[in-house]
């Protein structure tokens, strides 16, 4: 079974509403895909992520494995800027080693 | 835009930290599933209101707390003799860094009173088959899995009426989990204070230290719930940073 990867850029992103973006993102891993966001997502938008997910698992779809460098923070620390954020079924995807520079993941085919 | 709003929610916290200062602060237990925060929260009831009253039930099922429980009136107080006992207030393994490198916060004052909120746990993903390996009936395992979906949205509503957080990790654990990373970052963006339990401290394999190099911005207090070791601690450093 092949797993299809979506990498999507940070201008593609920026382009949507806060809702679109996480419609567009979770209609891509229900479809089965790794979708790995250029510029990530914020903390407030992963929140958002986890509580949308939530009212779409079922028996099928049990939900959803993210993974992101932690933000990095700027304008006198008061800004946290989100580096990448990736997000898969938690079905096929699996992280099994993360720190602040690296995040290992495996991807198996159901 | 949103950094405006982000700055607004500061902004009208701040002031209401000086000028309407709540009687009583909301606190949420907050932490993946299976962390000890029913337990925690237990505990906390048995040293200050009633050592036979329960808030919840905590088995190592997970996802056991499926609705958020609220206990009003819990008046946290450092003088009372049961605090005072001094197998609360030690650290009883050798091999324990408890806090961060941040400078010590003034000694605050002896008494608070607090609501506490005991949430389900969070998580990215609930299998319903996760229930099953513990002895669930297929039927009981689909119904405990919606319950827990229903109750991971109930814990992130509460973020939004909440003045204060005892985030739990598992010291065993590796805490460097994403949900551990969201929720540290919606709390610092809402400018929610929060302390950091290392719980379980009293098993072999527990590592506060890891928890303390994960998240060095924040204070780390090492408790186990379970046995009450270093309460004492934790209780202070809710009285100096919730009030």
């Amino acid at each position: 079974m092949e797993i299809k990867m979506d990498l999507i850029s940070v201008d593609k992103i920026n382009s949507m509403g806060s809702a679109e973006k996480l419609r567009f993102i979770l209609d891509g891993v229900k479809s089965g895909n790794i979708v790995i966001l250029e510029g990530g997502l914020t903390s407030e938008e992963q929140m958002k992520l986890i509580e949308l997910t939530m009212t779409e698992v079922n028996d099928d779809f049990p939900g959803i494995e993210i993974s992101g460098y932690q933000a990095k923070r700027s304008f006198f620390n008061l800004r946290r800027k989100p580096r990448l954020t990736v997000i898969g079924p938690a079905k096929v995807m699996r992280t099994i080693k993360k720190d602040k520079d690296l995040i290992s993941a495996v991807v198996s085919a159901v | 835009m949103k950094l405006r709003k982000r700055r607004k929610g500061i902004l009208s916290r701040l002031l209401r930290a000086l000028f309407f200062r709540k009687v009583t602060a909301k606190i949420g237990i907050y932490g993946p599933p299976n962390a000890g925060k029913t337990t925690l929260a237990n505990r906390i009831i048995h040293t200050f209101v009633d050592e036979n009253e329960d808030i919840g039930v905590s088995t190592e099922v997970p996802h056991e707390t499926r609705l958020a429980v609220r206990r009003e009136d819990v008046l946290i107080d450092l003088k009372s003799k049961s605090v005072q006992n001094p197998d609360l207030n030690t650290i009883p393994s050798s091999n324990v860094t408890s806090t961060s490198d941040s400078p010590k916060p003034r000694e605050g004052k002896s008494k608070l009173k607090l609501d506490i909120v005991d949430t389900p746990g969070l998580a990215t993903k609930i299998d319903f088959h996760d229930f099953m390996a513990f002895g669930l009936e297929e039927k009981e395992a689909k119904k405990r899995a919606k319950e827990a979906t229903e109750g991971v949205i109930e814990a992130i509503k509460w973020l939004d009426d909440i003045d204060g957080v005892l985030l739990l990790m598992d010291a065993t654990e590796d805490p460097y989990t994403q949900t551990n990373i969201v929720v540290i970052g919606n709390l610092e963006a809402r400018s929610i204070p929060v302390i950091v339990v290392a719980n379980k401290m009293d098993l072999a394999e527990a590592s506060p230290q890891r928890i303390v190099d994960a998240f060095p911005q924040h204070t780390v207090i090492p408790i186990s719930a379970l046995k009450g070791d270093n309460m004492g601690e934790l209780y202070r450093e809710m009285t100096r940073r919730f009030r």
